[in-house]
């Protein structure tokens, strides 16, 4: 009996058998699952953008909360908004990725150590009455281990700071980690982007506590110096002339 | 990954699933199994059984599963799986080797339960979640010790878990092979 389970035709045999039953397992779970899966990606993004711009979930009920909401994608060349590429589709990171899409940045505008930014951006609107009233703004940049992408919500006069939230980073849990922490990131909530009549953005963070009353500066993480440089250096670089700045501006003339 | 209950019980989960059914299906395919590649085989059942809970986690336990990212993938080299496998499923009948599987995960989500209990505990102040200690941060009095939220602390946590069984247990201490030579001068 141990000589035909051994022998060569045999273990081939057992070989093939056993890989073409476990691929075709795999691969059914694979595509079986893959729509939960893509709708759990996109339903985690969008949960990050409601919360970045405050607006509750009622019930559970993403799909409601987020009619509120309309994406637009923004040509960072001009600084206004764009409707060449379908914003549903677009996506930054893949486009930073691609040389065709993005634009290298020198070491001098890369404070946020992102090396290349996607020609396009896909902002989040919310419109009311009178307009725009409040503008979800995406940002990543690096920290000390990891790229921290987040959103950042401003008001209707793209200056308060309405939100802020990063919902991925692998910063050190405990001290840069605590970017995650509830009360750090309600110190944002009314905080203004930019000093009176100037473009080069002034929130960010500072060594041990603001002072009371400041308008831009908010607490430093405690034992974690170089997380919390990366954040002021990518919210000024998304805010800044190479971000957002030139869309705000045209924003707040009433031109985009 | 044992810094939060939660995750290390999808963990521990995760683990003795798949436990129990690689020595499941390794056990019904035993007689069939050439000794030649009887490692491979074993391996490609576990690395299936890996790829699909982790598919599974990604669509019904979305949260956790980001949490566990590269850690589920792992279980494919987790020597318990492998162990069983070879030890006990290969020269057993199915049925025994399923819950052959479903023990040996077990005990191991014991000890893994053990660690992220203390882990929790004294790194956030809060078991599966739920806070225990109020944090400082939060307005509490109990400052965080952050060496249980980083990795190496595990390491500890097991050393004490191991210190305290055998202090309680003394007949799992063996006997000692060798005779330590007097101190030199």
């Amino acid at each position: 009996m141990s000589n035909s389970k051994d022998s060569v035709s045999r273990t081939v045999m057992v070989a093939l058998v056993l890989c073409v039953v476990c691929s075709v397992i795999v691969s059914a779970a694979a595509v079986g699952l893959r729509d939960k899966q893509i709708a759990n990606a996109i339903n985690e993004k969008k949960m990050n953008i409601l919360a970045a711009a405050g607006i509750e979930v009622v019930d559970g009920d993403l799909a409601a909360a987020f009619t509120l909401i309309t994406p637009k994608l923004v040509d960072m060349r001009t600084g206004e908004f764009s409707t060449e590429l379908d914003v549903a589709t677009y996506d930054m990171r893949k486009a930073a990725k691609d040389p065709a899409q993005a634009r290298a940045l020198t070491s001098e505008q890369d404070i946020a150590s992102i090396r290349k930014q996607s020609l396009y951006s896909t902002v989040y609107l919310v419109e009311g009455e009178q307009g725009i009233e409040r503008i979800i703004l995406p940002v990543h940049g690096y920290g000390l281990w990891s790229t921290l992408y987040g959103f950042i919500a401003l008001e209707g006069d793209f200056n308060t700071v309405v939100g802020f939230g990063f919902y991925e980073h692998a910063e050190t849990p405990g001290l840069g980690g605590e970017v995650d922490n509830a009360k750090w990131k309600a110190q944002w909530v009314g905080k203004q982007v930019y000093a009176a009549g100037s473009i080069v953005p002034s929130i960010g963070l500072i060594k041990g506590k603001a002072p009371a009353g400041d308008l831009h500066k908010i607490d430093g993480l405690a034992g974690a110096t170089l997380t919390s440089n990366g954040v002021t250096n990518l919210v000024q670089f998304w805010l800044g002339e190479h971000g957002f700045a030139p869309l705000i501006a045209k924003l707040k003339a009433g031109e985009a | 990954m044992t810094s939060s209950l939660n995750v290390t019980l999808v963990m521990c989960i995760a683990l003795t699933v798949v436990t129990a059914f690689s020595n499941f299906f390794i056990a019904l395919i035993r007689n069939q199994v050439p000794s030649s590649i009887r490692i491979i085989v074993q391996m490609i059942i576990i690395a299936s059984l890996v790829i699909v809970v982790d598919q599974v986690l990604k669509a019904y336990a979305y949260e956790v599963s980001k949490q566990l990212s590269v850690f589920v993938g792992l279980i494919i080299t987790n020597c318990i799986v492998m162990g069983r496998a070879e030890a006990f499923a290969m020269q057993n009948p199915p049925i025994p080797s399923f819950f052959d599987g479903i023990g040996n995960g077990l005990g191991y989500s014991v000890v893994l339960l053990f660690v992220a209990t203390v882990r929790e505990l004294l790194g956030s102040g809060s078991l599966f979640g739920f806070e225990i200690l109020p944090l400082v941060t939060n307005g509490g009095w109990y400052y965080s010790n952050g060496l249980m939220l980083l990795p190496p602390s595990a390491f500890f946590v097991i050393g004490g878990f191991i210190w305290l069984l055998r202090n309680s247990k003394i007949d799992q201490v063996e006997p000692v092979e060798y005779k330590l030579a007097a101190h030199t001068k």
